[in-house]
């Protein structure tokens, strides 16, 4: 049987060649949304986040969580210096709380203006704190200096000793360009996160911007060169937290959401992420359904390719039957043909998948930082492929039972 | 002792207009076993209904095709199937090579069957038929007469106990024709099988020594439909 069905795919080797890449396409994409789906949801829920929870103004944690942790969207509004301190104070429940000011950018890469606790204090991952290329250090928080992500500094140019301006907003537009011109101290080693992709510079850096005004009294204060800011006047993006105990954020939690009207608690991190996909889940629905059709036409583009030779092979079968061949065993020899071309489609979907992964995974790192490990294992890497060959199998009942049912001396007779 | 024996073989068709039309009515007849016979008869008068009956591939509406003890008539359709895979040669007119397989797989495929398909046998076969130069030829780069050959290993290659042939030479000219006929003959008597050889060209009819008109065996009254 293998022998006629390998000479058939050979004879028909054009169709055969297209109809194995469709579904490869196919079998690739469903590997693909399947895998990214859980990658995805993992980088963004499980990834080093280092913080408990995001202080921020009234509003969408989620917007919360995307602006200060994953650097995307843009800030919901600003909150008190005050509310700042209250946390840093606040000993007793928080172990760790750091200021951010957002709403800047170098070339498209978020410019984060904080404290140097990020560097001396923050664990992005248990145990692991920041650390700086040999040459670096960290950035004197009364200067107009810069720490810099690795993926900054690898696809900006930028080096020790560099100089460059901040441009407002969090896209890069030239004619936003801020005068202040800041100095790259250090450059931070890779840590596979969304830092990765920060410009970090001394929370006054971003008070003292041209163009920027305070208003954490509620009037305007326009920072004046060598003048203190008085501290009412400060305001934050947000406030990084990390909790000594997570019941302690929870009850913080209950209290600055439900019963406050200021700020809000984004908490836990990975759960409002959690909730994000959860929400977000009929896209994958759709992003699946797409995928599975790919594979259902590729598989019905297997059946008219087979059915579309099926009157050519109608004396080669009717020859086969009279040399002995039973009708199950031609049959069969369509169902391997249909089953074979599905094989090859879901090998070379392996690869096809490796290219969508290693793509996405690229995209997906040069926008956010977040890490997709596109050699996880996920279990659509089994079935799809068993699944598609199977689809492609059954595709072929048809044309098989085209053949089963030759008539033999009908199609024996010369050609005349 | 006989090979194959029919007795009262009936086969009719349905015409597209509703009617039947009995293409074969046989009383009766025999082949003994390492036997050749010629059945001569006219285009349209069920000489290739009669092989195929023979063969199993049509059953016919009564009566008995018995081979080698084996009542055929009676087999279900996979049981023939098999039956004719393990006994049965069958050189059909215009050969009926696979034409994208080479003349080595050809033979291959006539054996993969029956027995078991034996690349030494088949190659050997072959051979000894002057194709040992063409093994990997596809049909198609072949002459008709080393297609011819390729027929015949092909039939022979399983060993089978008989023979059939429908109009072995009617696409060959006159030359060949005498030389495929010799090569089918003396390959039969080599392997022990019967032959039964149907046609209408007397060249091939003058070699045998028993000839039977189909007219006279067969009592269908109407012509046959050509199957």
């Amino acid at each position: 049987m293998w022998l006629i069905a390998r000479k058939s795919l050979r004879q028909h080797a054009l169709s055969t060649a297209v109809t194995v890449l469709s579904l490869a396409l196919g079998s690739a994409l469903v590997m693909a949304v399947f895998t990214l789906e859980e990658q995805s949801v993992q980088a963004f829920t499980g990834g080093p986040v280092g913080f408990d929870a995001v202080l921020g103004a009234r509003g969408s944690q989620l917007q919360l969580v995307l602006n200060t942790v994953f650097h995307l969207e843009t800030s919901p509004g600003n909150i008190p210096w005050s509310l700042y301190q209250e946390m840093k104070n606040d000993k007793r429940r928080v172990a760790l709380a750091v200021p951010y000011a957002v709403g800047d950018n170098y070339r498209g890469y978020r410019i984060v203006g904080t404290t140097t606790e990020m560097f001396t204090e923050f664990e992005y991952r248990k145990g692991r704190k920041f650390e700086l290329y040999e040459k670096g250090r960290v950035f004197d928080q009364s200067r107009r200096e810069s720490v810099i992500g690795c993926n900054v500094a690898r696809n900006t140019g930028l080096r020790v000793g560099s100089t460059f301006n901040a441009y407002h907003g969090v896209e890069y537009a030239e004619r936003e360009k801020h005068p202040e011109e800041f100095v790259v101290v250090g450059i931070l080693l890779p840590t596979n996160s969304p830092s990765d992709n920060v410009v970090w510079i001394p929370i006054e850096g971003i008070f003292r911007m041209q163009g920027h005004q305070l208003m954490g009294t509620g009037e305007v204060y326009k920072p004046e060169e060598g003048v203190e800011i008085p501290e009412p006047h400060k305001e934050v993006s947000a406030v990084m937290l990390k909790f000594r105990n997570p019941q302690d954020g929870f009850l913080l939690a209950q209290t600055i959401n439900k019963q406050g009207k200021v700020a809000t608690l984004a908490f836990p991190i990975a759960q409002v992420m959690a909730d994000f996909f959860n929400k977000m889940g009929w896209i994958q629905k759709i992003l699946r359904l797409v995928a599975v059709l790919v594979v259902v036409v590729a598989a019905a583009s297997i059946l008219a390719s087979i059915y579309n030779t099926m009157n050519e092979r109608r004396r080669e079968f009717a020859i086969l039957r009279a040399l002995g061949a039973r009708r199950a065993t031609v049959s069969g020899v369509i169902v391997l043909e249909a089953g074979t071309i599905a094989f090859l489609g879901s090998l070379l979907g392996f690869l096809f998948y490796g290219v969508i992964l290693s793509g996405a995974a690229f995209i997906v790192r040069r926008q956010t930082g977040v890490v997709v490990d596109i050699w996880a294992f996920h279990p659509s890497l089994w079935w799809t492929p068993l699944g598609v060959t199977l689809i492609g199998a059954l595709a072929g009942l048809i044309p098989a039972f085209k053949a089963y049912s030759t008539d033999v001396a009908t199609h024996l007779a010369p050609a005349t | 002792m006989a090979l194959l024996v029919l007795e009262n073989v009936v086969k009719s068709f349905r015409s597209p207009d509703g009617d039947r039309h009995t293409v074969l009515d046989i009383p009766g007849f025999s082949l003994k076993a390492g036997e050749q016979v010629a059945l001569a008869g006219s285009s349209g008068s069920g000489k290739t209904t009669l092989l195929n009956v023979i063969a199993g591939i049509l059953r016919p509406d009564s009566g008995k095709v018995i081979i080698d003890g084996t009542e055929v008539s009676a087999l279900t359709e996979s049981r023939r199937d098999r039956f004719r895979a393990n006994n049965l040669g069958y050189v059909f007119q215009s050969f009926q090579l696979l034409q994208g397989h080479s003349a080595l797989e050809n033979v291959l495929l006539g054996m993969a069957f029956g027995g078991g398909a034996d690349r030494r046998v088949a190659e050997e076969l072959l051979r000894r038929l002057g194709m040992g130069e063409r093994l990997h030829h596809l049909p198609r780069q072949l002459s008709i007469g080393q297609q011819q050959r390729v027929a015949v290993a092909r039939a022979l290659a399983h060993k089978p106990r008989l023979v059939l042939a429908d109009e072995p030479t009617g696409n060959l000219d006159h030359a060949n024709a005498g030389t495929a006929m010799e090569l089918l003959c003396e390959a039969c008597v080599a392997q022990g099988a019967s032959l039964l050889v149907v046609s209408h060209d007397p060249q091939v009819l003058a070699r045998f020594r028993r000839r039977v008109e189909l007219s006279h065996l067969n009592h269908a009254g109407v012509a046959g439909v050509g199957r």
